[in-house]
């Protein structure tokens, strides 16, 4: 019966693999948590999986120039990524349709041009690995690029963030008393296509989805402010990264949809049991207070 | 804030929506210092007006010129406000968004700041509300909020649009001293509202409109019984046959 160290520390003490895992998971947590804060904050919870798809066609044109370059890809995807935001942020301040409508119109049509393209480059195995990632085979530059993601992500959010909650909030404010609130929503959007691609190589962008939204979620059961939020998604994150390690390596499990699956058991555990309006506290009947 | 002395000139303003006219070829002024209510039936064009005059819609034909404050010195109170009331935000911060122009995205809410928040809220009745999250509050209740944010403006232009709706009568008589206070502050002050006694209690100046002006100066004068008349038979219905405007036909 192997005993804690064993079974939570040694596979990172032995394995350089594993360590780089950890690290990147690390490094993604401090990206997507706070995104995925304020992805749901504004109600657009799905974007980021549209964005996940949006960018396919980026990273097939540089497969086809390329070939299978981390570097290439990345750059390819988040291109892409940032034309279909900035496309569908467009429609959506310069007409009447709303953004989910106007996300879902554009990361469809870049989907079907990604697979277009992906089916005329003949394999597909290794846009396969882009979709879904291969966390195990983190290189050290990919961590850096992952770092860099993550730090950049966070001082610009650092920066926006009072103009950013304010615009989520009531947009119509910010415009009566400034003007060009819309200058941080693209910001945020290309934030959030960052992210997407930092998880590239680790999670896949898929995958990436997974570790922005489903701690984001778990926070609103378990805290009442923004700050609180960020830092519970953070923290949420990145031991869902730690545990979802482990299990794959012990359960000899693929590691990416481990760490998702063990975010979705914290998900399905928050909403169970969160405090703030969990099922089951919401069900059991608390006694009230005199006023 | 500077002495305000900031006044409202509308110049053949045509608010559109799908090009049928919700505010048509408006002419007139809020002069500085004044109480005006804007008063009308519903589909009248009024909160079209205020949006026109704050920025938010972009007008079909025409200007509004301010003199003595920028379009972004203007404290407006919407109807109803887009606010997703889940967001987790405690109440003194969202009054705390009223320093925006003083504070910007970086500049820091100083103890003094803060001490007018708390002073707003109290003008409001919601002393103790501070920390709470705004998704606790009854709909009356955020609606005294955001009252308190456009006390925190302090802004020369106030606009309101049907500020007490929801809102009981205690509070209601509290926030119209403050709306006079504002007035012998020299600030201009232009409410939309439907009780006409209220109006007349309490607005020197009133607007009457039906999509047109149908009076507009000196309350008793606007709102009388002929003027309330010719207001009620606007028609709300689109026509969808309506032939352009005479004005761009003379323009042909």
């Amino acid at each position: 019966m192997p005993g804690p160290y064993e079974l939570l520390l040694l596979p990172f003490v032995e394995y350089g693999f594993m360590r780089r895992a950890l690290v990147a998971c690390f490094g993604l947590a401090i990206g997507c948590g706070p995104i995925g804060v304020f992805l749901i904050l504004r109600r657009m919870s799905l974007v980021g999986d549209a964005m996940s798809h949006a960018v396919l066609p980026g990273a097939a044109i540089a497969f086809l120039m390329f070939g299978f370059s981390l570097t290439a890809m990345t750059i390819g995807g988040f291109v892409v990524g940032l034309a279909v935001a900035l496309l569908a942020g467009s429609v959506t301040r310069l007409t009447p349709l709303r953004e989910d409508a106007s996300f879902a119109a554009l990361f469809l049509i870049s989907l079907a041009l990604g697979v277009t393209l992906v089916s005329a480059s003949g394999s597909s195995v290794d846009l396969m690995h882009l979709l879904f990632g291969a966390i195990l085979a983190v290189d050290n530059p990919a961590l850096v690029l992952v770092a860099a993601i993550a730090s950049v992500s966070v001082a610009t959010l650092a920066i926006i963030f009072r103009a950013l909650v304010i615009e989520c909030l009531d947009p119509a404010f910010l415009r009566s008393v400034q003007g060009g609130g819309a200058r941080y929503h693209f910001l945020f959007l290309v934030l959030v296509v960052l992210n997407l691609v930092a998880g590239f190589q680790s999670l896949g962008t898929l995958m990436t989805v997974g570790l922005m939204m489903l701690p984001a979620a778990s926070a609103r059961f378990w805290t009442t402010g923004i700050g609180p939020m960020l830092v519970f998604s953070v923290g949420a994150a990145f031991a869902c990264g730690y545990v979802g390690l482990l299990v794959s390596y012990h359960a000899n499990l693929p590691s990416g949809p481990s760490i998702i699956l063990t975010a979705g058991a914290l998900y399905v555990f928050s909403v169970a049991f969160g405090r703030h309006g969990g099922l089951v506290p919401g069900y059991l009947r608390a006694p009230h207070y005199q006023r | 804030m500077r002495a305000p002395n900031a006044s409202i000139r509308i110049d053949n303003l045509t608010v559109a929506y799908d090009r049928h006219p919700a505010v048509h070829h408006l002419c007139g002024a809020f002069e500085a210092g004044s109480m005006t209510a804007i008063v009308g039936p519903n589909g009248a064009g009024k909160s079209s007006l205020l949006k026109a005059i704050v920025g938010l819609l972009r007008p079909a034909e025409g200007s509004v010129d301010l003199t003595g404050a920028l379009r972004h010195d203007i404290a407006y109170l919407p109807q109803q406000a887009e606010i997703d009331r889940q967001f987790p935000l405690p109440v003194l911060d969202m009054v705390a968004m009223g320093f925006w122009r003083r504070s910007g995205a970086f500049g820091a809410i100083t103890p003094a700041m803060r001490a007018a928040a708390l002073d707003a809220l109290a003008a409001v009745s919601l002393r103790g509300f501070e920390a709470r999250p705004i998704g606790t509050l009854s709909v009356g209740q955020f609606q005294r909020v955001l009252f308190a944010r456009v006390m925190v403006q302090d802004a020369p232009l106030i606009l309101l649009d049907e500020p007490f709706n929801a809102i009981d009568t205690r509070t209601t008589t509290d926030l119209l001293d403050l709306v006079h206070r504002w007035s012998d502050e020299r600030r201009t002050i232009v409410a939309v509202l439907h009780d006409l006694d209220q109006v007349r209690r309490h607005f020197p100046q009133t607007l009457l409109i039906s999509r047109e002006v149908i009076g507009w100066g000196p309350t008793e004068h606007t709102l009388s019984a002929e003027n309330l008349l010719r207001a009620r038979q606007m028609s709300e219905a689109w026509d969808e046959h309506a032939p352009l405007c005479d004005v761009h036909a003379a323009q042909r």
